[in-house]
């Protein structure tokens, strides 16, 4: 048999390379006359080891990265197919402590297999959860859900059995699931990884969605800066058609769930969800008031869930395994695991799937290794660009939804960028208003204009902090409106950023340092 | 796609014609808009609104290559603002511009999700990361353009 040797075809690994490296070896193997079979799997999310490659031996798959193409003749030389030492040899691959410390549930596949192999995502548990599904009434899923105390990965943290049993009892007629694919924080990709690494789970989650709450129609809205996920989905929809996780007869059961592919046109602010229903409907995202909840007059005025990427994804595990077996992750009402996401000035970048509770200086130090410049950290912003930054005297803060709102800040998606103490947290305060100024979709004045008169603030208090005299009243009062009269967060959040900037890090803005008593 | 139901509105098509017209003809021609309004079912003024809201869209034909440099923070925390400045420089134009020769049309992107190896750029539909100066340098060389 061929050695099987895994090069990822995820869109990070291909980013740093790997269609390459994956020629170099289909390149060298051939010139030495040897079998190779080469898998493109998902990346298991260890990023600064992209590309990470993976040869099977004796039914081990070891790992060596980071590979450089001109790495390959020299790993042929060590002998890799058999295991051989090299510089970049990294062991077993499941037994790298980075990905062994963590609970991979949701991610369990993650990168073990070809993404759009239908054989693979059997053999990994796939399908599992929706055949339970499929035995339940919905209620009982509902009722599953509930249990396992799912709460919305998008960043809200809304439970999500609420939402479904809303739209459950919202009476006949026709509804809808659709996911949010629109993953625009910057710091996230765990969605994007989800989509082009276990597509199948995504989709079977979605489905279980619709059989819980009795719609038989959903929509995927996936931005368009993930082209590489767009290409992998429209393939998984076709496959999965075939073999009966979609279609007029799931599994044989005789239900039906059909699912659309939806392009966004860029707009941040389409992954707020009544933007979203609005740019599906044709229109310019506009944010709709609620009341109306979209559980009760969604996407086309009708009965809709509106879930995340990764809450989706995290139903067929729930479904397969038991809410509770689910619920006995975590702390307090934080419950399951996130899949964390490690980005910006670290050493080691990716993807960590944990319980809630681990503290951000177990993900910053034990997992991210401290900055990648090797500077001391010294701030970092957790749930993307509307999520507050971190001092370093704050990173015992457990990852926890009520441990962080109390702190004044959010989880929201699990996004964790790092800044070293070159930062400049004015800057950022700015870039804050500039962005919500770029993004805002214009329908509620706190935003539309407090963002641009944010950003004019800043930019004063840029060009005077050298004077150290500047003055903060005003700022604080436009955060104050734009935090209690916007629509969506979009405007009642950016506050958090450039408040969390301002309070913790004032002598960047030329106001007085600090005084003890908020330290603590 | 949406899905042939009767419920479903025909203005729900609009965005999934507009994503189809751009990959044609790079961008939305003035021609094409009355013709739009009569097919989806909705005034210009909403075809030009949709249009103008989504930063996707354009009304004007674009470079030849498009480069997305990620300015967000993921990608400023590793060195984004120098390669966004470098970017400019090296083209000689502004974030949303095209290149006098209508080679390359660069863009400012918020977060391509490609944040685990930062700093990031988009060229031509695909990502790259890790990025400095030399290699964008080499990139935008590979493709015979800049």
């Amino acid at each position: 048999m061929n050695v099987r040797v895994f090069v990822p075809r995820d869109s990070g690994a291909a980013s740093v390379g790997a269609e390459r490296v994956c020629r170099a070896i289909e390149n060298e193997a051939a010139r030495r006359g040897l079998a190779v079979d080469v898998v493109r799997n998902g990346s298991r999310g260890l990023y600064w080891l992209e590309p990470l490659v993976e040869v099977e031996v004796a039914g081990q798959r070891i790992a060596y990265g980071p590979v450089a193409p001109g790495d390959v003749p020299g790993l042929f030389d060590a002998g890799w197919l058999d295991g051989g030492a090299h510089g970049l040899f990294q062991g077993q691959s499941e037994e790298i402590p980075y990905l062994k410390k963590q609970t991979r549930l949701s991610f369990a596949r993650m990168g073990r297999g070809d993404p759009l192999s239908f054989d693979d995502y059997r053999a990994g548990g796939g399908l599992e959860g929706l055949q339970r599904a499929l035995q339940l009434s919905p209620a009982d899923i509902v009722a599953e859900i509930d249990a396992s105390g799912l709460r919305g990965r998008g960043g809200a943290g809304f439970p999500t059995a609420i939402k479904w049993r809303t739209v459950l009892n919202a009476g006949g007629g026709q509804k809808y699931i659709v996911c949010n694919a629109d993953e625009g924080d910057s710091g996230t990709f765990s969605d994007r990884m989800l989509m082009e690494g276990d597509p199948y789970c995504l989709i079977e989650g979605m489905v279980i969605a619709g059989l819980a709450v009795g719609a038989d129609t959903g929509y995927l809205y996936l931005r368009s800066e993930y082209p590489d996920a767009w290409d992998i989905l429209e393939n998984a929809i076709v496959i999965a058609r075939r073999e009966g996780l979609l279609g007029d007869d799931l599994l044989g059961s005789g239900k039906r769930f059909e699912l659309n592919l939806f392009k966004g046109a860029g707009a941040y602010v389409c992954g707020e969800e009544t933007s979203l229903l609005e740019s599906i409907e044709g229109k310019r995202g506009l944010v709709r008031a609620k009341p109306p909840l979209p559980a009760l007059q969604g996407l086309f005025g009708l009965p809709t869930v509106v879930n995340n990427v990764i809450t989706l994804g995290s139903v067929p595990w729930i479904l397969a395994h038991g809410g509770t077996a689910y619920q006995a992750h975590g702390v307090n009402r934080s419950r399951g695991t996130l899949p964390f996401q490690l980005a910006g000035n670290l050493r080691y970048t990716g993807l960590v799937e944990a319980p809630f509770g681990v503290t951000l200086r177990e993900l910053l130090y034990d997992y991210g290794g401290g900055a990648a410049s090797g500077r001391p950290l010294r701030a970092v912003q957790v749930g993307g660009p509307l999520g507050a930054f971190v001092p370093a005297a704050d990173f015992d803060l457990p990852l926890d939804y009520e441990a962080f709102a109390a702190a004044g800040a959010s989880v929201g998606h699990g996004g964790i960028v790092a800044f070293d103490d070159t930062v400049d947290m004015a800057k950022m305060a700015r870039y804050a208003m500039h962005f919500c100024a770029v993004e805002s979709c214009g329908k509620c004045t706190p935003c539309r204009v407090g963002s641009v008169r944010g950003v004019e603030l800043l930019d004063a208090m840029l060009a005077a902090r050298s004077g150290r005299n500047n003055d903060d009243t005003l700022l604080r009062d436009l955060c104050q409106t734009m935090l209690e009269g916007s629509l969506c967060a979009m405007g009642g959040m950016t506050p958090y950023p450039v408040l969390s900037a301002l309070n913790h890090y004032p002598e960047d803005f030329g106001l007085a340092p600090k005084r003890e008593e908020k330290a603590a | 796609m949406h899905p042939q139901s009767s419920a479903v509105p025909a203005q729900a098509d609009l965005l999934p014609a507009l994503h189809r017209m751009q990959a044609q003809l790079g961008h939305i021609p003035e021609h094409a808009i009355a013709e739009l309004a009569r097919t989806y079912n909705v005034s210009r003024a909403e075809v030009e609104g949709v249009i103008g809201f989504y930063h996707d869209f354009r009304r004007t034909p674009p470079g030849r290559r498009r480069l997305q440099v990620c300015c967000a923070e993921s990608c400023q925390a590793m060195g984004a603002d120098a390669l966004a400045a470098h970017a400019q420089a090296r083209l000689g134009i502004a974030m949303g511009e095209t290149s006098a020769d209508g080679g390359v049309t660069l863009e400012a992107a918020y977060c391509l999700g490609n944040c685990a190896c930062s700093p990031a750029v988009m060229l031509d539909g695909r990502v790259h990361g890790r990025v400095d100066a030399g290699r964008l340098d080499a990139l935008l060389a590979e493709g015979g353009e800049a």
